[in-house]
């Protein structure tokens, strides 16, 4: 008994699970499987990262470029300017030149003399088509000419990112003495009778001495080499450092203001003038705004206004920032949403570029490739699941879709250029020919993914058909495909949207292009989303960077849309047995 | 299901024949192909031109210059293009492959200069550079004081010549296959490389070892190859005030707010001095017109027109503003004479 006993225990492993080291690899195992749950969730979080700072960066950048300032004016049309052969009809509404119309509503917003470069700089504040608006209206109710419309011009892309914030700081300051101006436009002086510009005399010294210490501290520490150049390079330095010294040293003598500085401007009798020379008594400039009289002003109705963002360091001049103010204190300025953005074609204008044509070339490439692709690859992996006889040269068939499923895209570009173009003479930039050529990359992912979708349905579907008397074709089309469909349309979307972010294969053929017109058929000139986004991004206007944001959003979308279109279709058709 | 399958194959038949109907119908737009640096410009005539209700729109590709080229000088036809814009003149191989293929009558229009700066952030210290010191700080290979070539040792700028600033060398510029890398190795390593008397030397004893030394940019992280996308060069140099970028005059001007133009020999890259042919890296821009399609496409000569007019090409003209540097008033009154006489290019002219 006692050996039976004995031999029992030996053979059986008897594991005591209180010791303590067991109790320190159960320990170790939790750990373990923690630690794993940790990385996991790690990843995940970082993915998740990622993905929030993606698409908010895009968004932040994008998302202002959906809205859009305009100018709201009174535009007196006049009938001569919009007729032609005295007559006014849809066609010469749409023919006139507006700018005469929109140059004329400007200038009257400023009465008072304008210098002729203010002038210029005025008209181009709004788009070179700032009377878009105006025509659409016009054309829609022909009786308005002849009478002054409200109407909202389109500012430049300049002007707009202005008041989206890419301007200055501005700071306004009461001041205390009686000013009396010289002249109401042109270069004038402004006397005050307090010592008024002293505060703003002594902040420019301040400068100037900054100035005048960095130049010297970069000449001695070229003075530590030695040479020729470096002599006289120091030199230079040092001269410039004294002369600037002087300056600061004597301070009562009057400066002279550069568009290194942040600008100092005085708004008094209505109007608006840039200092360009000032002491602690008076300022003289050049008059941005026409002064209404050469009245004095009293303590407290005139400022001294401060640019901060020296004028070299903005890309709006002072000038710019003189008109764009008015207007906005005047209220004239509105903000809407941008359906020019929805609605017009490509430009060269950022505030005029659209991304209607793109977008329209998109649908009609997608649909060419969706015609193309569906057919011909579902019926391929039907014929290749059920109907062809196992054997080499189907197992080659196989293999060779597979690997078309991972050929660089560029290559079937190539396959476009010489198939499609060279050979079959088909146009260049058209969506017809994208369309194909984008088939053939989707083609191998749609088999694939249809013949994954067909081995799902299990075989008693087929066997209880065939049993009942069906033909093999009967079999698969009446019981087997509708329960593959699902899948299948899921792996058609997937690969559409694989399709629809690709750029590479329609270089060459040509659909990498400036295109304005919308196209309206398969063989009209057309590009597509990701193209024009690429497109934009080359370009060197600064409003650009925030349509190509816009852009990406508007692509996204398209591709949410899809994806979302895949699942529903999934969930509403999706069956289980 | 069958019948659908069926139905949407009819579908795809359709589609294909519609092509080839499509095909045979006679273009009425003009096609333009070509160069990435001319693209902002001729795009802009083209925008233009479609507005004035002269014709559609024309098509403008982005192929590259030597794509472009490659392209316009495939025959004569309307499955060919009608224009082809060039960062560069046309190359003898070029000219002669256009003239096998029959293309014979091309005619040569300079649109303007491009200046190709080097451009640092506003918050850098100013620098004066010379086209040598590029040469220096850039190529694989340089002279060291007994004028043999060795390995570029140069790691920061102050060591190739105390004035310069003392921080490290690193230059953000186009990738080989951009046309502004091969305008910048003929304007700046080309030039800088010849300073050196025993390169010049070279150049006239072996000058495939001489091509050899400027066409090689160093590889050991100084130039930082920063793709195609100049935009993406300027968004660097905003963030680093030690580095250097090189693109072209009219992303400078562009964002004029953040970044400031290296002088090059004591030249500020500025408007004027492009113009005047002051600044040393600067070169013209072309676009190349098929003769034998004006008449056959409408619209070439008005679209020529367009281009070659004061409001587009002058100094206060619309591309101007967005970037081209005007050429010289009576250049500029030459090219617009012999663009609108249509003057075709002989082969003695094309080097």
């Amino acid at each position: 008994m006692t050996d039976i006993t004995a031999s029992d225990a030996a053979r059986v492993r008897r594991v005591d699970v209180t010791s303590s080291a067991a109790k320190a690899r159960i320990r170790a195992r939790y750990r373990r499987e923690a630690r794993f749950k940790l990385y996991g969730l790690a990843a995940l979080s970082l993915a998740a990262v990622f993905v929030v700072v993606l698409i908010g960066d895009v968004l932040s950048r994008g998302l202002p470029a959906f809205w859009q300032y305009s100018l709201v004016l009174d535009v007196h049309v006049d009938p001569a300017a919009v007729s032609s052969g005295g007559k006014v009809d849809e066609a010469s509404i749409r023919s006139a030149d507006f700018y005469p119309l929109t140059k004329a509503a400007l200038e009257s917003m400023f009465p008072g003399e304008l210098s002729r470069k203010a002038q210029k700089q005025l008209v181009r504040l709004v788009s070179t088509d700032a009377a878009m608006p105006l025509r659409d209206e016009l054309v829609a109710n022909p009786s308005l000419v002849g009478t002054t419309v409200k109407t909202p011009l389109i500012l430049s892309a300049t002007s707009d990112l202005y008041y989206k914030g890419a301007g200055t700081q501005i700071e306004s300051r009461e001041m205390r003495g009686i000013a009396t101006p010289s002249g109401t436009s042109g270069e004038i002086t402004v006397l005050s009778s307090a010592n008024d510009f002293a505060d703003a005399l002594v902040h420019l010294k301040q400068r100037i001495a900054e100035q005048a210490r960095s130049l010297r501290s970069e000449a001695d520490r070229l003075e530590l080499f030695a040479g020729d150049t470096v002599t006289a390079r120091v030199k230079a330095l040092r001269d410039e450092a004294e002369k600037l010294q002087q300056r600061v040293d004597q301070p009562k003598v009057e400066e002279e203001l550069d568009n290194k500085m942040p600008s100092l401007l005085i708004a008094i009798d209505g109007g608006l003038m840039k200092i360009t020379k000032l002491s602690d008594v008076s300022a003289t400039g050049i008059v941005l705004l026409p002064l209404r009289s050469t009245d004095e002003a009293k303590p407290g109705t005139w400022q001294l206004v401060t640019y901060e963002t020296p004028e070299s360091n903005r890309k709006v001049t002072d000038q710019d920032v003189a008109f764009l103010e008015r207007f906005k204190q005047l209220g004239h300025v509105e903000q809407s949403f941008n359906w020019t953005f929805l609605t017009a074609g490509d430009s060269r204008e950022p505030e005029l570029a659209g991304i209607r044509g793109a977008l329209v070339g998109t649908a009609l490439t997608l649909v060419v490739t969706l015609v193309l692709c569906l057919p011909i690859g579902v019926m391929a992996a039907i014929y290749l699941e059920e109907f062809a006889p196992k054997g080499r040269l189907t197992d080659i068939i196989e293999v060779n879709i597979n690997n078309l499923a991972a050929v660089p895209s560029i290559v079937f570009g190539l396959l476009g250029l010489a198939v499609f173009l060279n050979f079959f003479g088909m146009p260049r930039s058209a969506p017809l020919v994208g369309g194909i050529t984008l088939g053939l990359l989707v083609l191998p992912t749609i088999i694939i993914a249809s013949r994954a979708a067909l081995k799902a349905v299990p075989p008693s579907i087929k066997e209880a058909a065939l049993g009942v008397g069906a033909s093999h074709q009967q079999a698969i089309f009446h019981h087997v495909l509708p329960l593959a469909m699902p899948g299948i349309m899921t792996g058609t979307i997937i690969g559409m949207a694989h399709a629809l972010g690709e750029t590479a294969p329609l270089l060459m053929i040509g659909m990498i292009a400036f295109i304005v017109d919308i196209p309206h058929g398969f063989t009209d000139a057309a590009t597509v989303l990701p193209v024009q986004i690429y497109l934009w991004s080359d370009l060197p206007e600064v409003a650009f960077k925030s349509k190509t944001a816009a852009a990406i959003i508007v692509l996204l979308m398209f591709l949410f849309v899809m994806n979302g279109a895949a699942i529903w279709l999934r969930k509403r058709f999706e069956r289980r047995w | 299901m069958s019948n659908k399958l069926i139905a949407m194959t009819a579908a795809a038949a359709v589609v294909g024949s519609f092509a080839f109907a499509g095909a045979a119908v006679a273009r009425d737009q003009i096609r333009i192909v070509g160069s990435s640096t001319v693209y902002p410009f001729t795009t802009a005539v083209a925008e233009q031109f479609g507005k004035s209700g002269a014709g559609k729109t024309p098509v403008v590709e982005s192929t590259g210059t030597g794509g472009g080229m490659k392209l316009f000088c495939a025959g004569v036809g309307e499955a060919n293009p009608d224009i082809t814009n060039a960062s560069r003149a046309i190359k003898k191989g070029e000219f002669e492959d256009c003239q096998k293929n029959g293309v014979k009558d091309i005619v040569e229009i300079k649109v303007g200069i491009d200046g190709l700066t080097i451009a640092q952030s506003k918050n850098g210290a100013d620098t004066n550079l010379t086209r040598q010191q590029v040469f220096q700080a850039l190529a694989e290979q340089v002279p060291d004081k007994d004028g043999k070539l060795i390995p570029n040792p140069y790691k920061k700028w102050s060591e190739i010549d105390p004035s310069l600033p003392d921080v490290k060398i690193e230059v953000l510029g186009p990738p080989p296959t951009s046309g502004t890398r091969d305008s910048f190795h003929e304007l700046f390593m080309e030039k800088g490389a010849e300073a050196f008397p025993t390169l010049k030397a070279l150049k006239k004893a072996d000058s495939k070892a001489f091509d050899k030394v400027w066409k090689s940019i160093r590889k050991d992280g100084a130039y930082v190859e920063a793709g195609e996308n100049d935009n993406v060069i300027v968004q660097k140099l905003e963030a680093n005030k030690d580095a250097y970028g090189i693109f072209g005059y009219s992303f400078l001007e562009e964002n004029g707010a953040n970044l400031k133009g290296v002088s090059i020999e004591g030249v500020e890259p500025e408007y004027d001095a492009i113009s005047a042919g002051k600044y040393k890296g600067a070169r013209p821009l072309f676009i190349y017109v098929k003769k034998q399609h004006v008449g056959v496409v409408p619209g070439i000569d008005k679209f020529v027109e367009e281009y070659v007019s004061e409001k587009a090409m002058s100094k206060d003209g619309y591309l101007a503003r967005k970037g081209l540097v005007a050429l010289p008033k009576e250049e500029a009154d030459k090219v617009r004479e012999s663009a609108i006489g249509m003057k075709t290019l002989s082969a003695d002219l094309v080097n």
